[in-house]
Parts: C-alpha cells; structure tokens; sequence
C-alpha cells in the first residue's frame, strides 16, 4: 500500500483559503489605495515639493522649506491657540461629562438607557446645523446674548470670540465625552465602594481613593476622543470664530486656496494627523474601542 | 493492509472500518495537538475520545469532519480517503459542544438545513424532519427558535439536525458539557440507545470518565496528542497499560516497583509479585490496584493465595455505601474502599491490619 | 451581580445628590436648547431671526420655492445612496476578509482601513482635492469617466471614508457570531456561498444595516471634504447651507436647518430602533 502520510496539504489548503480571504478583501484594497493611500501620499509629497512664483506646486527639488516654515510665528501662533482651544474644550467637556456620566451609570437600567439615548441623539444629528444653532442664540440680538447682557456680562456680546469657538466645539463633542465616561463607570464593580466605606472612607474619599482611578480609562479616552477633532476642527471655527483668529485647519484650507502655498498647507496637514495618530495610540494603548 | 485491524479486542466483529486515521499529526506553529495517531473505529460502534481538556481529542475528531487538515497522515472514511474535502463533501455530522444551531431559523428549518442543501425534495425532506424531530422527542416544538429552547431541548435539536442526514458517522463534541448533572446523566441513557436504534457509528469526545464508561463500545484514551489506550470500557478500568491512564479513570493505588523477568515484578519493599508485562528486565513500573479491589483483614488473617502487605490502620471515612480506609504501609500509604455492608467490622485508627488483593486484579503500568 | 445591592453607595447622599441632579438636568438643557430655539425661530414670522413677531410658515414656504435649495437636496440624496451602497459592499467584503481569513499583508490593510476614521476632515478633504487635481487627466483617459461633473468625485470621496466607517461596525457584528455556527452549516454540506448566504449574512444583517445608516449619516452630515471636491452645478445641500450661514444668520435658513435636523434625527432613532429590535430575547444570541 501506498505512504499514507500527506505532508503538504494542509499548506496547500492554508494557501487557497488565505488567497480566498484576499480577494475577498481586494475591492476594498485597491479602493482605499486609489482614493485614500496615493492621496495621503501626493499631500506628503508636496510637503517636500516646490513652490513655484506664480503659487503652483511643482513635485522636484524635495526640499524641508515647508517644515521650516512650521517654526515661524505666525505659524506658531496658528498651532497654539488651536492647542490651547483644544485643551480648553476638551477640560470643559470632562468638568460638564463626569457628573453627567455619574449621575447616568447610578440610574436604574430602563433609566439608564433613555438617558444614554438622550446623549446619543444629538451625537449623531447634523453637526453643521447644531453649529448654526448656537450661532442663532449668540447672534447680535440672539436669545444669548441678551440675556448674558440681562445677567450682567458686558454687552453679551462673544461670537467670533475663542470663546463662542470653545463653546461650539465642547457642544459638538461633549457626546464623544459622556460615551467613554459613562462605558468606565458603568464598569465599576460597587461593592469596591461598599468596601472602601466600610474601610471608614468618607463618601469623597470613596471617590476620589475607588471611582476616580477605576474611571480613568474612560477619562483618558474621553479626552482623546474630545482633544483630537477639536485641534483639526473647521467648521466650528468657520462658522462661530473670528476671521483674524485662524485655527490649524482653516489655516490649512488658506494655504490651498488664497495663499496658494501646497507645500506649506501640506506639511501642516502632515503634523495634525501625526498629532492624531500619536492621540489615536495612545486611546488603544488605553483599550480604547468602539466610537 | 489498509483495513486491518490492529487491535485485539475490536478485531473480533470488525469487518469494516466506519473511520480510519493512520499517522496523523496537526501542529498548530510549534504546539503539537495531535502527534502521530492510529485509530480504526468499527462501523456501528459508539466510540469515546477521552482525555482531560487540551490533550487532542476534538483536534481529532474536526480532523474527521474536516473542519481542520491534517498536517501529515491519512483521515479515511469508509475506506475512502478524505484528503483535501471539505467538510461539505464527507458523510459525516457533528453534534458541537455549543450545539451551533441558527438563531433566525425554527427548529424544523435548523433539522432541515442539510437535507436543503443536498437538494433533497420537499416532501422527502417534511418527512424526514418529522421523523429526526420525533426521534429526540421534540415534537410539537418545531416552530420555536433555538432562543426559546432550554438547553436539553437545544442539544435534542443539535442532535436530530445531525441524525436527519442519516451520516455514515456521527461526530459529538462534548455535546453533554453544558447540561446539568441530572440532565447529563439521562441523556446519557438516552443517547446510547438512540444509537443502537439508528445504527450509526457515534465518536463521541468527551473528558468526562463516567460519561464515557456507561456510553461506549470502547474508549481511547488521549493524553499531549497520543493515544495512550484503545479497549473496551471494562478493560480500561481493569487493565490499564499506562499511569495515566489508570490515575486517569477512576482512584487508584500506584505501588512503585521493577520488573524482575516476564512474569515478576518486586515491589518497593522487596515482596515480589507475580505478574506479567512486557517490558525489559529492571524498567521501573508501577503496580496499580484499584482501592475496592484491596480487602483489609486483621493482621495476619489474610488467605495465603493473594497477595498480603502489612500496615497500619490511618483513618476510616465512613460514605453511607462505602468505607475509605487509608492504611499506611512501610514506604507508602493505600487507599482501600469497602461495602459499607461490612459495617459490624468497622476498624478504627491504630489498629495494625494487613492489606490483600488478587493478582488478578493488579495491573503493571508505566510511565 | 452586586450591582442591585450598592447602587445606594454609588449615589451620593444629602446635598450632593441634588446638586448632581441640577447638573445633570442643566447638561441636557445644554444639549436641547439651542435645537429648540431654532426650530422655535424658524416659524417666526419676522425677517430678523431674533425678534419674534409671530408665528408663521412662511420661511417653509420659501424652503419649498427655492430651485437652489432643492437642487442640492438632489445632489446630496443621489450621493448619499451611491455612496452608501458601494460602501456596504465593499466595507463588509473587507469586514468577512479581516475577521475570517489571515493572508499577507492583512495587518497592513487592517491599519489603513482605520485611518480614514481618525484623520481629520481638513487633512481628508485637502488629500482629496489634490489627488483629484494632479490626476484628472488620468481619469478622463478611462473611456465614459468625467470627474469634471463633480457628483461622482463626491461619491468617490464619500466612499472614501465610509469604507471604513461601515466594515467598523460589520466586524463588531462578526466577532460576536460564533465562528462554529458556519462550521455549523459547512458541516450540513452547505457550500461557502450558501453558508454566508443562509447563516453569516443574516446574522450580521443588524450590522450591515446599522452600518449602512452610519454611511448615510456621514455622508449627509459631510461638509468639509464635499466643499472641497464638489463643482459648480453639483453642491450637496451641506455645503449650500455651510457657504449662506458663513455669511450670516437667516430665517431661510433656519426653516432648512431644521428640515435637516429633523431628517438626521429620524436617522438616528431609526438606528436605535433597529439596535433595539434585533437585541431583542427572540434575536440572535444575546446573553
């Protein structure tokens, strides 16, 4: 009789299934390197690319000129105020989401899931007209306004200020806050707090010794999630910013249309998404997941 | 010689192989799930894989269904070489552990899955699935989704979706594992005489001992990827060639010793023992007996025809049907279990007694 | 579980939990009340958004009239319903051949897939703008292609970052299926088309949906990559309000505004509504 043994079938059939799942997957491949890949890698090269007198971006003589002129002021003070906005919404949006995030994760369950539902909804409605909403209420003779001047601040006057930025941006994003926040502290095993109390911790203690660091997770992702598309924002700032007032991704947009300088717009675009990539990591190091 | 039989006790009314696999091998990257394994299990046969979780078993048995391939060696069915078919292609069915039923499909849709896709015709198939249904007694619940199923009721459906293609061979993978105890047991009862009933070679893979003792023809025993052990239920228990497999089903003693010949082993002490093994002269062996097959009598009164060792008396736990005596012998302590009939000899700690056993009854292990 | 017993530690006791409460209360009138206040002003009668000097439909009725604002109605619902269609395709192939297969060069692919969902709009839309411009030529060698037209750039674009968006949400579904489940019907001599056919594709049918509702979100809800990509002649309707509300607030505005809101919530609670349905006991295996 012959050998009975069939070394290599098995590899063999590996190999047809692997080639199976490939091309399962190859639409979506080639898709995403015609439309996403060469792009991302055309907007890279043109920040090592020339740029012609007339504006044009001509793609030789690789040069470091555009990251050169990422340290000049303007430029600078473009990056920091975009950070310090980013920062600011982003601790504001914490402040508002925790004892939200609380307050829904110690309801009753049927409680629980139509408060979530109640965050959920304005996270996915139009974005753009939520923005506009607020640019309604903060208008000359808006609702906010007047009763800010009403209560006493000044004129209540702060569209086209940081400030209506700022609150534009925590109004957008507070959702991609309490999400996080709430997934954390839902998590928490309680009786830990009945221990901590039982141990002679005051309610605060229990807190800030149990809750706050079995949370942290869900505040570290919170911030990404809130941190991140606030620095790249654009439409937020277009709408309820100033004009003098640029951020990083109005600023980006000016150097392809008016300034006509590809190679500066391109490595401007090429440092926010490293600063979102670096966030990005740091969320799954956090085992971060879902949205 | 593709369709001999190698082993002696099946050989008797083995005509034809339902599932042979000679040489087999599956590495995962370095791990080696199941290294070079023989096995002919008879047509008609209920067949148990058993070994303690990680050790191969449903390695082997998704190597018959074909749902994995093996690295080396040949998986026939039939006679027939299986080779690169897919799972599709083989007459076989598994009932899996999870019982993998369909969620969106009834219990009548889930049974007639496969006679669907054999594009079997429409009142054949009606028929037949009211048949499988009827044979695990599910009747009246064909409209009900695998959801609103307990899970006795979810296996009775795994069960019959298998049965319904009335498969050259049915594979069962731990199909009882999530079942309560009681549960267990009945289904036990249940299942081995729906295989007499229908006639279909069952490899059933459990790590269960009891399981696989009250339901099986015969029983491979597995152990790292090898099969340590193929024979009838009884023969396990009462023979066991390996310490694994003796430690392995049921409790038993392990009396160190070394063969002295082909018929004498000597014990640690010095006592030699007259059995039979076929290892070389000097291997160190074991010497298993089984605790009810040990008796205690005072010491000295012992029958001169079986074998004597003296100790003393530890501690007695008294079971209800059965007393556990623990008696510590010179280099070693025996565990020896006694009908509780005997309660009028009760003996209490202290007491110097002498432990017998049948030669017969001892088996010489390795390993 | 503990849980039922230590709620009470978890709620803070005496003033505290009052004041958790106001917060909480305060938090979702920030959520709701701008919404309210411009739906509130679009049937205000007055031509100045924020005197109220009666109610009316008037700026509805102006909605209905203008070309413009229909036009791009148009041009968003065909990009949306291209743009979605070939982005569940596409997206759950990708999903099946990630979750279910292991080839060359799959981890890669895996990392791709994610970046269009943590990039930036800017740096998305200007990569966009760019490609197409350094590559019309190519494009318009490729006999009966012509991106000048601009619907099927935005369609392009669209498809561009939803790929992603839907074989996220696909994937989510497939780890959870029981893998055995399609050994399952492999083993009942089904083939693999008639596995994904009968047991896969109808198990991971909420995923594929609820996927398919984010891509109509995102691709409704995009302004900034369209501004960048679309041409005269075909704005989406994003982009139509994004350019009049730079210059300004009006009621005009405010009546489309709503219209959107309306129509992007009814998206959002159709999706709730469809979670709901198929974790239902009777839906598939739910603990």
């Amino acid at each position: 009789m012959t050998e009975v043994a069939t070394p290599g079938l098995e590899l063999q059939a590996e190999r047809a299934e692997s080639r199976r799942g490939f091309l399962l997957g190859l639409p979506a491949v080639v898709y995403l390197v015609v439309f996403f890949v060469i792009p991302l890698g055309i907007v890279i090269a043109y920040s090592f690319a020339t740029r012609t007198r007339t504006g044009r971006t001509e793609l030789r003589d690789w040069n470091l000129e555009a990251y050169e002129r990422l340290g000049e002021s303007v430029v600078r003070a473009v990056a920091f105020r975009s950070l310090w906005i980013a920062v600011a919404s982003t601790l504001i949006c914490l402040a508002l989401a925790y004892p939200l995030a609380y307050f829904i994760s110690t309801r009753k369950p049927a409680t629980r899931n139509l408060l979530l539902v109640a965050v959920m909804i304005p996270f996915w409605s139009n974005f753009l007209i939520r923005t506009y909403a607020w640019r309604v209420l903060l208008d000359s003779d808006g609702l906010f306004t007047r009763v800010a001047a009403e209560v006493g601040f000044g004129d209540g006057r702060i569209l086209f200020t940081n400030k209506a930025v700022i609150l534009g941006l925590v109004y957008g994003y507070l959702p991609f806050m309490v999400l996080p926040l709430y997934a954390a502290i839902e998590r928490i095993d309680w009786s830990l707090v009945e221990g901590a109390r039982d141990l002679y911790a005051s309610g605060w203690a229990a807190f800030r010794r149990v809750v706050w660091p079995l949370s942290k997770p869900g505040v570290i992702a919170g911030s990404i999630l809130v941190f991140v598309p606030s620095f790249g924002a654009y439409v937020t700032p277009a709408i309820l910013g100033g004009n003098k007032k640029g951020l990083v991704g109005s600023y980006i947009v000016d150097q392809f249309m008016d300034a006509r300088n590809g190679p500066l717009g391109a490595s401007l675009s090429v440092m926010v998404l490293a600063v979102m990539l670096i966030g990005t990591l740091v969320y799954f190091r956090q085992g971060g997941r879902n949205l | 010689m593709a369709d001999t039989i190698t082993d002696p006790t099946g050989a008797a009314t083995a005509t034809s192989n339902a599932v042979q696999l000679s040489g087999v091998t599956k590495r995962f990257g370095d791990v080696v799930a199941v290294d070079d394994l023989d096995l002919s299990i008879t047509d008609g046969e209920f067949f148990s894989l058993l070994g303690p979780s990680g050790c191969g078993k449903t390695t082997t048995l998704r190597m018959i269904a074909g749902l994995e391939l093996p690295t080396q060696g040949s998986v026939k069915i039939h006679g027939e070489e299986m080779g690169l078919r897919p799972p599709n292609k083989r007459p076989v069915n598994t009932v899996f552990q999870s019982y993998a039923l369909f969620p969106h499909m009834d219990v009548r849709a889930n049974v007639g899955f496969g006679l669907e896709m054999r594009k079997v015709d429409k009142a054949e198939r009606d028929e037949q699935i009211a048949w499988a249904i009827d044979l695990v007694e599910m009747g009246g619940m064909g409209h009900r989704k695998p959801g609103q199923l307990s899970g006795g009721q979810q296996q009775r459906v795994a069960l019959a979706r298998a049965l319904v293609n009335r498969p050259e061979v049915l594979l069962l993978d731990e199909p009882l594992g999530a079942l309560d105890l009681k549960l267990r047991q009945q289904m036990q009862t249940e299942l081995k005489n729906l295989q007499r009933e229908v006639g279909i070679t069952f490899v059933y893979v459990t790590h269960d001992q009891e399981e696989a003792v009250t339901m099986s023809d015969r029983i491979g025993v597995m152990h790292e990827g090898r099969l340590l052990q193929v024979d009838t239920p009884e023969a396990i228990y009462e023979r066991p060639t390996t310490r694994f497999v003796a430690d392995f089903i049921g409790r038993t003693n392990f009396l160190e010793a070394t063969v002295a010949g082909r018929d004498e082993v000597v014990l640690a002490n010095g006592d030699r023992l007259r059995l039979s093994s076929d290892h070389a002269d000097g291997t160190a062996v074991a010497v298993t007996v089984r605790p009810e097959r040990l008796t205690v009598h005072g010491r000295g009164q012992a029958p001169d025809d079986q074998h004597r060792i003296d100790g003393v008396l530890e501690s007695a736990v008294y079971l209800g049907n059965a007393i556990i005596y623990t008696i510590s012998i010179d280099w070693m302590r025996l565990e020896v279990r006694c009908p509780a009939t005997l309660a009028g000899h009760r003996r209490s700690a202290g007491d110097d007694v002498t432990v017998s056993f049948e030669p017969e009854h001892a088996s010489v292990v390795v390993g | 579980m503990a849980k039922g017993v230590a709620r009470s530690t978890a709620e803070p006791m005496g003033w505290s939990k009052w004041l958790l409460r106001g917060h909480s209360a305060l938090v979702y009138a920030f959520f709701y009340a701008p919404i309210a206040v411009l739906t509130f002003y679009s049937f205000n009668e007055s031509q100045i958004v924020g005197r109220w000097t009666g109610f009316s439909m008037r700026w509805y009725g102006d909605f209905l009239e203008n070309d413009n604002v229909q036009q791009s109605i148009w041009v968003s619902v065909k990009v949306c319903i291209a743009s979605t269609l070939i982005s569940v395709v596409l997206g759950t192939l990708a999903a099946l051949s990630i979750e279910r297969f292991r080839w060359w060069g799959q981890k890669a692919f895996d990392a791709v897939l994610y970046l269009p969902i943590i990039i930036p709009d800017v740096t998305m839309a200007v990569m966009l703008m760019v490609f197409f411009s350094e590559t019309a030529e190519w494009f318009n060698v490729i006999p009966g292609v012509d991106l000048s037209e601009g619907l099927e750039k935005l369609v392009l674009s669209h498809v561009a970052f939803n790929i992603s968006f839907v074989s996220v949400v696909v994937r989510a579904r497939l780890t959870n299926l029981d893998a055995t489940m399609e050994e399952a019907a492999a083993d009942l001599y089904a083939n693999r088309w008639q596995t994904f056919r009968r047991v896969t594709l109808p198990q991971i049918m909420p995923g594929v949906l609820g996927g398919a509702l984010l891509a109509v979100t995102l691709s409704l809800d995009d302004v900034v990559v369209s501004s960048f990509v679309s041409a005269v002649g075909a704005t989406p309707v994003s982009v139509y309000v994004f350019g009049m509300l730079r210059k300004g607030v009006s009621p005009l505005i405010n009546a489309v505004s709503v219209v959107i809101l309306a129509a992007s919530m009814a998206l959002v609670i159709a999706s709730l509504v469809l979670e709901r349905v198929t974790n239902s006991p009777k839906g598939p295996e739910e603990e």
